[in-house]
């Protein structure tokens, strides 16, 4: 503490210097303080990366696997972005898998049996679940329907609402176009390198001007050092990941070129970059934090709680259409079981596995797709090592369990430690 | 004193149902004082708060603000005087940091993006003006705070907003010895800055240490509101437990006095 120099802010208040040392400390004080963020979620997806590629080297190293990998998560990752809304408010939406069907049956519909354009149709299929989640929100809010009950009877509704918009034919194919490319064709070359510097750039510049606003109001900065270094950190993630996924991936290259980054990866990334500005830097997002923190605390400061337990209904249910239209493009068609089986339970644990409190009150949308990521490595690489797909739903609950209990332990942690 | 009141309340009336809580009570509130709001578990101090913010609708009365007659019929309105409560538990909430308490609900923009920078510098002034240098940092969360900070913080939050009016629930009810002498002296201070402080307490010891005047409520009524260096200790005592000390307080009840508080009982 000695070698610490202090540092005046402009109030007088008095605080510590900022070093790349003490920031390092600060940082292992708060991961023993048991603020683990996604600590446990990256570490996770590094050591399972790992078992996995020494296992089938060949196979899940490939640049082939790592694109299909961005294809697998695209629609579980959407929905559970919209779930770190939902969860932010210690709510839950059980709905979501099948909400997700409806949605891409309405989209499907639109497209073969009204022949809609494709943009009037992937609005329509976004409203519809913008719609959806005015209707669960309001019944929660306003009626004061618990949430999991709100959205269980939703869940058993939209299973039948799929069965009967599918109708007789019970599968419908959506046509070729932009839709069905989105989960399922990659970027020219030039376009992903262009997407990968926009991308870096774009972080670096929102990195630096947020250090050179708090200069000039003489706050406590962070030391430009750790700035630099996370910048340089994700130049290293983009620029390599890029140089991988712009590689020849076709297996017969003469007949068809299979190379770029995929169109998941701008449409995931958009997703995060928008949910995290909305959340981090507007007074809605804002305003989430402290109802899920506080409900009475907001409301005497004047929040619209009602109105803020609605609209993360709305959000949650429109990125469920999203990560819908993702389903369905990926598999190019609707059946009664898209969004069923386990795509809820799976969204709901990547955002649990990424950090996400269900108590509400803490998290972040990279959290959702840290954990997105992970159970999308543990499918395909459990399938690539052959096992069956029994195993590998056990293996997912052990997972989900440990990181549910990692989570708990740290909550007791910072519980003794006053961090909460 | 000479000075006029900021703050007046005349004939102020509530009923919840058949139970009448508060009955013909007054108080005035006066700017650069510390008024002490006191009386027993269900004199109605709180709702003549809630009252005061605006949380309830007044049934009779009238509430005077810098000799103009005032309507408050919601928080907003009462924020927008300058009136700003600062409850004893439910003012912070524990998963944000000091800044975002502070300006919960009344952010700085920039645009549409928060001005984060702007709200840090004034909170950090704001808390500077008020003395308080003990924090490490402003993005603390609330939850590694000790009570006392977090009553200061709370206190800081209604001070920021240029208020005229602060009501203190109870601030010190949950303290320990230290702590409770830091918030008394911001409480002192605040006044000393030209503010009104109404503060709500069960603790004579508090309210003689800060007080200018003390108002004390009995059963719904005032029993009196006087300046804390005309009374004793007991004679406040008498107030709050049987509404009057010698000539002060409410006449000597009828024995039927309580038949208005007891629903079907004969007049």
């Amino acid at each position: 503490m000695t070698s610490m120099t202090t540092f005046e802010t402009p109030g007088g208040v008095t605080a510590a210097k900022p070093t790349v040392a003490g920031h390092v400390r600060d940082y292992l004080a708060r991961i023993r303080g048991g603020d683990l963020g996604a600590l446990p979620a990256v570490l996770g997806l590094v050591l399972l990366t790992l078992i996995f590629g020494s296992a089938e080297p060949e196979t899940f190293f490939s640049a082939g696997n790592f694109a299909n990998l961005f294809n697998q998560a695209a629609g579980v990752t959407m929905i559970a972005m919209g779930l770190v809304f939902v969860l932010l408010l210690g709510e839950i939406d059980l709905s979501a898998g099948y909400a997700a069907g409806v949605c891409g049956a309405v989209l499907a519909i639109l497209l073969t049996d009204f022949g809609y354009p494709q943009p009037v149709a992937l609005v329509a299929a976004l409203a519809a679940g913008a719609a959806i989640g005015l209707v669960l929100g309001f019944l929660v809010a306003k009626i004061g329907i618990p949430s999991f009950v709100v959205t269980l009877a939703a869940f058993l509704a939209f299973q039948g609402v799929l069965l009967n918009l599918l109708g007789e034919s019970q599968i419908v194919s959506i046509p070729d176009g932009f839709i069905k490319s989105l989960n399922k064709d990659s970027l020219p070359v030039t376009w992903s390198w262009i997407l990968a510097g926009v991308a870096t750039a774009g972080y670096a510049v929102a990195q630096l001007l947020r250090f050179r606003a708090r200069t000039r109001y003489g706050l406590v900065t962070e030391p430009i050092g750790i700035v630099l270094f996370r910048i340089a950190g994700l130049a290293a993630l983009v620029l390599t990941a890029t140089a991988v996924l712009t590689q020849e991936r076709a297996i017969n290259p003469d007949v068809t070129s299979l190379k770029g980054v995929p169109i998941a990866v701008p449409v995931i990334g958009g997703f995060l970059v928008l949910w995290t500005f909305v959340l981090g830097r507007t007074s809605y997002g804002r305003h989430v934090y402290a109802v899920g923190g506080n409900p009475e605390a907001s409301r005497r400061a004047g929040i619209p709680v009602d109105r803020i337990r609605i609209s993360v209904f709305v959000v949650c249910s429109f990125m469920t259409a999203a990560g819908g239209i993702m389903l369905v493009s990926r598999a190019g068609s609707v059946d009664p079981g898209t969004g069923g089986s386990s795509t809820l339970l799976n969204a709901v644990g990547a955002a649990v596995i990424g950090g996400i409190s269900l108590f509400g009150g803490k998290g972040k949308v990279i959290h959702a797709v840290i954990g997105g990521a992970v159970i999308a490595v543990i499918d395909n690489g459990m399938y690539l090592m052959d096992f069956s797909s029994g195993t590998r739903y056990i293996f997912t609950g052990v997972i989900l369990l440990v990181a549910a209990g990692v989570d708990a332990l740290a909550r007791r942690r910072a519980a003794a430690t006053g961090n909460r | 004193m000479a000075a006029k009141p900021l703050l007046e309340l005349r004939g102020i009336d509530k009923s919840f149902g058949p139970v009448r809580v508060l009955h013909d009570v007054s108080l005035s509130v006066y700017p650069g004082e510390v008024t002490a709001l006191v009386g027993d578990n269900g004199a109605g101090k709180s709702t003549l708060v809630k009252c005061i913010s605006g949380i309830y609708p007044i049934d009779a009365g009238t509430v005077t603000f810098e000799g103009r007659e005032v309507a408050v019929h919601s928080p907003r309105d009462a924020a927008e005087l300058g009136i700003e409560v600062v409850y004893q538990d439910l003012a912070l909430c524990d998963n944000l940091d000091i800044v975002q308490n502070m300006f919960l609900g009344r952010e700085i923009r920039r645009g549409i993006a928060l001005d984060e920078p702007a709200m840090e510098r004034l909170a950090g002034e704001t808390l500077a003006s008020l003395s308080v240098r003990s924090v490490n940092s402003l993005r603390q969360l609330v939850s590694s705070l000790s009570g006392g900070e977090r009553q200061t913080v709370a206190i800081a939050k209604a001070v920021l907003w240029n208020s005229r009016i602060v009501i203190l629930d109870e601030p010190t009810a949950a303290l320990g010895v230290a702590q409770t002498t830091h918030v008394l002296e911001l409480v002192r201070r605040l006044a000393d800055n030209g503010l009104s402080v109404v503060l709500i307490s069960h603790n004579m010891n508090d309210v003689f240490a800060v007080a200018d005047r003390i108002a004390a409520l009995y059963l719904g009524r005032t029993a009196a509101q006087v300046r804390a260096s005309d009374v004793t200790h007991a004679q406040v005592v008498e107030l709050i437990t049987i509404g009057r000390s010698g000539n002060l307080g409410l006449p000597p009840e009828a024995p039927n006095d309580f038949a208005d508080l007891l629903p079907g009982a004969p007049r």
